[in-house]
């Protein structure tokens, strides 16, 4: 047997004191096989070992959450004896170095996710994050990414139904692919992954295990360098065909009575699914390699151990009921295999051809697996921009112009298009709105579904920043009028060993507890990924929030889009004209300092219950958030997807024009209605403030004496995306 | 009238279609798996759309050899109605019930839009809820659904009158700019000589709601209801 140098330790990621604690765990030296599981069980992407602490102090209860963190997905109630069952996941290192398979397995791992919980999945979102545009590699990563979330999502036929995109260098050497399902079950048949029950079967389904990703989730855990190309071979290759088997059975077999626990095989494979899953239930295992389905022979133990060969789980099934999941594999085509039984050892025994490969104890590489308390330092607030009036522009149509054309402002169409949004034929809202909204089949609910982030907030201020991100999320499902439920986070973020990283990382995570808090909208589940750097850089602190939101009448739900002329427009919310981290700042003025806008998180509440109340009477035509760019941009949105113009008289009072037209404050929304009175009054009854802006109808959008044509503006918003992705590097 | 819907490994339109079946049948369609060597005697086959075999091959070429398949054929040869929609009317081409192929979109992108399609008849049953030159609004989903025939296969189709749609724009307009796939003479889809069989790529079941894409696609499957009662009375 070969010894462990300290080499051999440290190609494993594991620090001098980790592997200090690996022999005191094992009382001998592990050989190379087990090394290799403490490698992968102790990486930060399987343990959370920087951001454990922290993730501990978020709110992850209410009413209607079945099931929090900890779980493969979490679980809300959403009425009628249903269940929605969500997750967002990153799968960011893959993506850069094979964009394509890389972004398809991030689908796929994410689907199996949510079924493996016994859930339908009936929507995808992704959260993406690019480098410059300048930068050489970001068009092939684009296209790639798009092309492998499309690839995966359209075949195995789950609508992908919106997301976000945004392009920054700090992401020139570490692209974020964040995928988030949703999926539908029944409340009294959701599956869990503790193990129990000594003497039960340990069961293999899906796909073979072969040599690809060996080592991803370590992979997944350092920061790049110049050499990261060369991890090619750690990227696993996706089969959707399979998968879409794989999901077929499953729920076909859990509409029986054999599983009593189930888990997929994602980051570390077979490792880290028997040990999460032994560990949750407090039980030993004993596995049989020989027993594993085997894509080619010569694979040794830490390869079976370490694969993560896609479209695979792991079930505990009584004695005696095999047979019954047997026949259901046999039909969809799978493999089938009893690999284990489970003991009451507390220990994993894995054996190979007649010999123990591996003897370990499960809690110290699981649930009891290594938390660091890292060093933080507090990122230092930014003063306030103090503004000249050469900032001011000479034509704020013309600006704006400018603005919907930006790369990080214009459409996303040319990616949406891509992605089959309508396939199972319930999607009521496309990409292209707040939350896209999908009905509950043979029901008359709603589900909303919205993912957001803004980094630059974050950057300038991680607190106001994780704030406003879980904020957005709520205002987006909101004003399609759904009630918000809950969110999954997806932190991505630098190097955690770097205190002013960490720091980020606490503010963020502060922020994000604070908003769930205010607004009853708890994290049921979520996912971290760190060392997102390369050669030193860091990445914007981006915490991705997906969100879900629920109503009852999907024939309610109302999009941005003005519905017909002569409506009045109207502002709900506050215009405080805050233009610090705005994209007008950033983009138009090149001041990248400056705090973000603030949030009154009382008010943002106050504002958006009053919003949705208008929404649920029906008082509304058309609604939409005010965020990025603020109140020009959102009213030109809404203008493109109508074809229908609007006129707005300048109501900025005291205020400089600019505040008014650029401003990013926040708890805002743009409406229509045929009944402004009802709504003044209404808003008047709730104290939140409104303000009668215009009206709809022409084919130009005016404001301030100035006029430009909707055509002028939809040419701006749509062509630098598709003129982008044409060109030939 | 009875419908039946086959369902490959990789369909994953099949509920999509069985949900428009349904509303304007009033009763489900029966579901047949593509394992089946029996087809129970029905009035409209359908082939749904997806990614039968994951499309690993050419698209619908192996969907095309499954065992149900031989009883389609002779179903179809006996007269008996055939909607192939998406991979169905891959699978369709790569049986011979229709002539063509479905080639990579010329983008070689994936397309999934609302599109406009020019009703080219309406003497069939498919069709006989639109009256010809309509312009109907459906969903396009689709890889390889750039439609291509030899010169000689593609004058005998125009000739015969067997093409049921053309991509077009909003006012009904058949040019380049609304091709979205490079498809020939703006194909979007085919009958066979009877009209019995249809083939075509875009997704009228994806378009019989108001607030679900729009309602372009619901007088397909009224009219088919309406036409087949008819037949069979």
């Amino acid at each position: 047997m070969s010894k462990i140098t300290p080499k051999i330790v440290a190609e494993h990621g594991l620090s001098e004191e980790e592997y200090q604690n690996v022999l005191d765990i094992m009382g001998r030296e592990p050989n190379l096989t087990e090394l290799g599981i403490f490698s992968v069980m102790w990486s930060e992407h399987c343990s959370y070992k920087s951001s454990k602490k922290w993730l501990k102090t978020l709110p992850t209860s209410a009413p209607w959450v079945i099931c929090g963190p900890g779980e493969n997905a979490g679980v809300v109630d959403i009425g009628d004896g249903q269940a929605a069952i969500f997750k967002m996941e990153s799968h960011n290192h893959p993506s850069y170095i094979e964009p394509y398979q890389g972004a398809a397995t991030g689908v796929g791992g994410i689907l199996r996710d949510v079924f493996t919980m016994g859930a339908r999945p009936i929507a995808n979102m992704n959260a993406l994050r690019f480098g410059s545009p300048d930068h050489p590699k970001t068009r092939h990563l684009v296209s790639g990414v798009v092309a492998g979330i499309g690839g995966y999502g359209n075949c195995i036929g789950v609508p992908t139904v919106g997301g976000e995109t945004n392009f920054d260098p700090s992401y020139n050497g570490n692209i974020l692919v964040n995928a988030m399902t949703v999926g539908l079950a029944d409340t009294n048949n959701i599956f869990y992954s503790a193990a129990t029950g000594a003497g039960n079967s340990v069961v293999y389904i899906g796909s073979k295990t072969g040599r690809d990703g060996i080592h991803g989730a370590t992979m997944a855990s350092t920061e790049f360098n110049e050499d990261s190309e060369e991890k090619r071979p750690t990227v696993q290759v996706g089969d959707p065909f399979t998968e879409k088997l794989l999901v077929e059975a499953c729920l076909e077999l859990m509409a029986t009575d054999v599983i009593v626990a189930i888990q997929d095989m994602g980051a570390a494979g077979l490792t880290s699914s028997a040990f999460e899953m032994a560990s949750k239930g407090g039980v030993g295992v004993e596995m049989d390699l020989d027993k594993v389905p085997a894509r080619e022979p010569g694979m040794t133990a830490y390869e079976f151990l370490l694969s993560e060969s896609q479209e695979r789980m792991l079930m505990v099934i009584e004695p005696g009921k095999e047979h019954v999941a047997q026949a259901i594999m046999e039909k969809w085509e799978l493999d089938f295999a009893v690999v284990g039984q489970l003991t009451d050892s507390g220990r994993m025994v894995i054996k190979m051809n007649g010999k123990i490969e591996a003897d370990l104890p499960i809690d110290p590489l699981a649930l009891a697996s290594p938390e660091y308390d890292r060093p933080w330092v507090k990122t230092e607030s930014q003063a306030e921009v103090a503004l000249s009036e050469d900032i001011v522009p000479e034509n704020y149509l013309y600006t704006l112009k400018q603005i919907l054309s930006l790369p990080n402002m214009c459409s996303r169409r040319w990616i949406w298009e891509q992605y089959d949004q309508m396939v199972m034929g319930n999607t009521v809202q496309r990409p292209g709105g707040d939350a896209a909204v999908i009905r509950i089949q043979d029901t008359l609910k709603g589900l909303a579904i919205a993912t957001d982030c803004t980094p630059r907030y974050c950057l300038a201020d991680p607190y106001e920043g994780g704030k406003q991100a879980v904020a957005e999320t709520w205002r987006n499902i909101t004003a399609v009028g759904a009630r918000p439920l809950a969110i999954t986070d997806n932190l991505n973020f630098g190097n955690p060993e770097k205190p002013e990283i960490m720091g980020q990382l606490v503010g963020t995570i502060q922020g994000i507890r604070e908003a769930c808090n205010v607004l009853e909208y708890p994290v049921v589940s979520g996912n971290v990924s760190l060392y997102n750097e390369t050669a030193g850089q860091a990445i914007l602190p981006t915490p991705a929030i997906g969100a879900i939101g629920i109503m009852t009448d999907y024939r309610k739900s109302v999009s941005i889009a003005f519905q017909s002329e002569g409506e009045s427009i109207l502002l709900i919310g506050e215009t405080l004209g805050h233009l610090g981290q705005s994209i007008y700042l950033r983009e138009i003025s090149k001041i990248e300092h400056g705090p973000p806008p603030p949030v009154d998180l009382s008010v943002e509440r106050r504002n958006g219950d009053c919003v949705r109340s208008l929404i649920d009477d029906s008082l509304l035509t058309a609604c939409h958030d005010l965020s990025d760019g603020g109140l020009l941009v959102g009213l030109a949105e809404m203008v493109m997807a109508s074809n229908i113009g609007a006129s707005i008289h300048d109501v900025s009072g005291d205020m400089a024009l600019l505040r008014w037209a650029y401003g990013e404050d926040q708890a805002r929304y743009l409406v229509t209605t045929k009944k402004d009175s009802e709504i003044i009054s209404r808003c008047a009854a709730e104290n939140v403030q409104v303000l009668e802006l215009g009206m709809t109808g022409g084919i130009d959008l005016s404001f301030a004496d100035e006029s430009i044509t909707i055509a002028e503006l939809k040419e701006a918003h749509e062509s630098w995306l598709p003129k982008y992705m044409t060109v030939i590097n | 009238m009875k419908a039946a819907v086959i369902i490959f490994p990789g369909s994953n339109r099949e509920r999509d279609m069985v949900m428009a079946l349904k509303s304007s049948l009033g009763k489900p369609p029966i579901e047949v798996w593509h394992g089946d060597i029996e087809l129970p005697k029905v009035d409209l086959i359908v082939l749904p759309g997806g990614f039968s075999y994951g499309d690993y091959l050419r698209s619908g070429a192996m969907a095309a050899h499954s065992p149900i398949i031989s009883e389609v054929k002779q179903q179809a040869k006996r007269g008996v109605h055939v909607l192939g929609v998406c991979n169905g009317f891959q699978i369709l081409t790569e049986t011979g019930l229709l002539p063509g192929a479905l080639m990579r979109n010329a983008n070689l992108k994936f397309i999934c839009k609302d599109v406009h399609l020019k009703l080219e008849r309406d003497d069939t049953i498919f069709a006989e809820g639109y009256s010809i030159n309509d312009v109907i609004r459906v969903p396009v989903a689709h890889h390889d659904g750039n439609y291509f025939a030899d010169d000689e296969t593609l004058k005998m189709l125009e000739d015969d009158g067997r093409v049921g749609f053309r991509y077009c724009g909003p006012d009904g307009k058949i040019d380049e700019t609304n091709n979205l796939n490079g498809s020939r003479n703006n194909i979007a889809g085919i009958y066979n000589k009877r009209g019995t069989i249809l083939g075509m790529m875009p997704h009228p079941e994806n378009a019989v709601e108001k607030m679900l894409g729009g309602t372009g696609g619901k007088p397909m499957f009224d009219g088919i209801f309406t036409g087949l009662e008819r037949l069979l009375a």
